[in-house]
């Protein structure tokens, strides 16, 4: 590999080191393969993002603080998720905002954190993984995603780059599809209904396959589905740019 | 404050039924989503809508961290236009100045256009109680008035009822002949109002904005009956929070323009009324203005320089509209007059966090609402603040089934996750654990649970099943296939 191979430091997230480990294999041999070198450290856990959403600010804190110790001489972090990006970028900078030594660290930290798909179109400057997947597959914007981080085009530039893949458009791409962290076991119920609105529309735009970038969602909406039977899948997109059919 | 209390732990409860109810639910869905689509057009329409929500955010910012200057400065000009102030600092007191100018004007019936501080202060409750009749002119505010609810939405107040339903109110409360035709059950509704329309000595409204350069109170709708009730009757009485100002009249314009666009996608609404001061001689109006000014909670909020954000809002409704919480539970789940994401940030600065603790919590926080305000108040953010505020003074209370409580919980885990090795022992003893449970079954190469046991892991598998953890996982596969 060149010297001036980019080196990636992963951030794994816990939900895909524990729930989709296949997810973070396809993150390592895609960057790999785009020319990258991927680095793991075992030492890491979460990004702490469950206490933040939920109001415990000084445990949040306390797991931020490791994570900007572990990543700090970094060249870039990738992480396979838009939530845990968007606690290292933009939530990490806001828990610190009144401890400057802090605060200069997650500054730092967060010009050089990732989201993969970000990462693979915007500094690895791929779109065409080699993948192939002759079926409909409908693209799922998740929130922290779309609307902190402002990734939209990227993952639909990689997706549409699938050989044989038709690209549905689900109604009301944009909202939200309920998992919404510790929202999804403090409001059950209403969780619930707005994963039933998103796979609706899904199975309305015909997609046999839901595809989205954080395992978070993911986990809500195969939860549902498999509850009540649907005939779709879900796939983390890192998955969906590992197929060859 | 209200008497009657928000009691947001119950709004698990009233989500519940909500969501039960397909009759609501398709309410709520339809007129949202109409609301929404309106918006999206009128906005596509404005070139530099961007820059004028920004300008709006700044004009905002400015009169709250100075409201002291400008709240004078519009005391003084509506007195000098010839009305007359008055400070309430609680709901209640603002609800006993209205009551004594009534009786100083001698008059028994209220005409009133719609105000949301009105509901917020409960007034029609304390004018009844002091046997004044306040008639509500607003066609949704009549309907709710009927049935004796709280308003559903900001700016649709009946939001939540069906023609059907209003046929339904109608025939019951007014006796008249059922019909879903909206014309008639407007024409009905005038009918029965008009003739009281007459009879009334005092006239009460609200206020979109209170200009403090003119001392100018300015009211907006599309029916008319706020016009109606600020000139006809011979005492008009504005409520205003304190919130509402703006520091100068060709600021109205950057408002007025966000405004009808936000709530209803209208350029403007049918009725712009700029009110200031009591008729001059030998002009139409009221003889006599009176403003009321109402803090009830505002300066708290004020006082809080995070949350003082949350006061720039201008009650469009669009937060509401777009929110699909709000579009599932509806208004009335939030418990009180404001609902919505801006109801859950407002309605614990009103009446205390002691009342509304759940309310920050009752967000998928998608952020669908920061995308929508006219006034770029960062919706999530403030009640991710809210939640903070929330764990540290009001602790949630214990939950039925609950091994440990959440803020325990929480520290737990956060110790875990400082240590790998614990970490991993957990995610270790949740496969374990998880595998164990009888009613696990296998399809697709993976194992789901459909009930989890221990709140409040066993809330997820209400309505949804939870997969078992992966046998290997990653850090696993990293040291055998990558390292």
């Amino acid at each position: 590999m060149a010297n001036n191979s980019p080196k990636v430091a992963l951030f794994i997230t816990c939900l895909v080191d524990q729930f989709y480990p296949q997810v973070g294999e396809s993150v390592v041999r895609i960057l790999q393969r785009a020319g990258a070198i991927v680095t793991f450290d075992p030492a890491q856990t979460c990004c702490g993002q469950p206490a933040f959403n939920t109001g415990y600010r000084d445990e949040a804190r306390d797991v931020a603080i490791r994570n900007l110790e572990l990543f700090e001489d970094a060249d870039y972090v990738v992480a396979p998720s838009g939530s845990c990006s968007t606690m290292f970028r933009v939530f990490y900078p806001e828990l610190f905002e009144n401890e400057p030594e802090l605060l200069q660290k997650a500054e730092r930290l967060r010009g050089r954190f990732y989201e993969f798909s970000e990462f693979l179109v915007k500094v690895m400057k791929v779109e065409n993984v080699g993948a192939s997947f002759p079926h409909r597959v409908a693209y799922h914007d998740s929130c922290h995603l779309l609307r902190e981080l402002g990734i939209e085009s990227e993952p639909r530039k990689l997706i549409k780059a699938v050989k044989g893949l038709e690209l549905v458009d689900l109604q009301d791409n944009k909202v939200c599809c309920g998992f919404g962290g510790t929202f999804s076991v403090k409001f059950p119920e209403v969780s619930v209904a707005m994963a039933r609105d998103k796979l609706r529309a899904a199975a309305d735009a015909g997609a046999e396959y839901l595809v989205a970038n954080d395992a978070g969602c993911l986990m809500h909406l195969a939860g549902y589905m498999h509850r009540e039977k649907l005939p779709i899948q879900t796939l983390h997109l890192a998955e969906l740019l590992e197929k060859h059919e | 404050m209200s008497e009657s209390g928000v009691h947001s732990a119950a709004i698990h409860e009233r989500a519940h039924t909500a969501i039960g109810d397909a009759h609501l639910q398709e309410a709520y869905r339809s007129s949202t989503l109409r609301l929404y689509s309106h918006r999206l057009e009128a906005i596509g329409q404005v070139p530099g809508f961007e820059p004028l929500r920004q300008r709006a955010r700044e004009l905002k910012r400015e009169v709250m961290n100075h409201l002291d200057y400008y709240l004078a400065q519009f005391a003084d000009n509506v007195e000098r236009q010839g009305g007359k102030v008055h400070w309430a600092r609680t709901g209640t007191e603002a609800c006993d100045i209205v009551k004594q100018i009534v009786k100083a004007a001698g008059a028994r019936e209220v005409v009133k256009g719609k105000s949301m501080v009105g509901e917020e202060i409960e007034l029609n409750h304390a004018l009844e109680a002091d046997g004044i009749e306040a008639i509500e002119s607003d066609l949704g505010e009549m309907i709710v008035q009927l049935s004796g609810e709280r308003p559903a939405h900001i700016v649709a107040p009946a939001m939540h009822k069906t023609r059907h339903d209003v046929s339904d109110l109608f025939s019951e409360k007014l006796h008249s002949e059922r019909t879903e035709d909206p014309e008639q059950l407007t024409a009905i509704a005038r009918k029965a109002l008009r003739a009281k329309f007459a009879k009334a000595g005092v006239g009460m409204s609200g206020a979109n904005f209170a200009v403090a350069e003119t001392g100018s109170v300015v009211t907006i709708e599309n029916e008319g009956n706020i016009r109606f009730s600020t000139t006809a009757p011979h005492v008009h009485i504005a409520l205003v929070g304190i919130e509402k100002i703006i520091p100068r009249f060709d600021d109205l314009g950057v408002f007025l323009r966000l405004l009808g666009r936000s709530a209803t996608g209208q350029k403007l609404t049918s009725y712009t009324s700029i009110l200031t001061g009591p008729r001059r001689p030998g002009e139409d109006g009221p003889d006599e203005m009176h403003v009321v000014l109402i803090d009830n909670g505002r300066t708290g909020a004020l006082a809080d320089e995070k949350m003082r954000e949350a006061l720039y809002c201008i009650r469009c409704g669009a937060c509401l509209n777009t929110c699909p919480v709000y579009r599932k539970i509806g208004g009335h789940a939030y418990g009180w007059v404001y609902s919505g994401p801006i109801g859950a940030l407002v309605t614990p600065q009103f009446v205390g966090l002691n009342q509304a603790r759940e309310l920050p919590f009752a967000s998928s926080l998608c952020g669908a609402c920061r995308e929508v305000c006219p006034v770029k108040i960062n919706i999530p953010d403030l009640l991710l603040h809210l939640r903070g505020q929330a764990q540290a003074r009001v602790p949630a209370e214990p939950h039925l089934g609950e091994v440990l409580s959440e803020g325990k919980g929480m520290r737990l885990w956060a110790w875990a996750m400082k240590h790998p090795w614990v970490y991993s022992l957990g995610g270790a003893a949740t496969r374990f654990g998880t595998r164990l449970l009888p009613t696990a079954d296998e399809s697709g190469g993976r194992k789901w649970v459909s009930r989890l046991p221990f709140f409040p892991f066993s809330n997820w598998t209400l309505g949804r099943d939870f997969p078992v953890p992966d046998p290997v996982p990653f850090r696993k596969r990293w040291e055998k296939q990558f390292r």
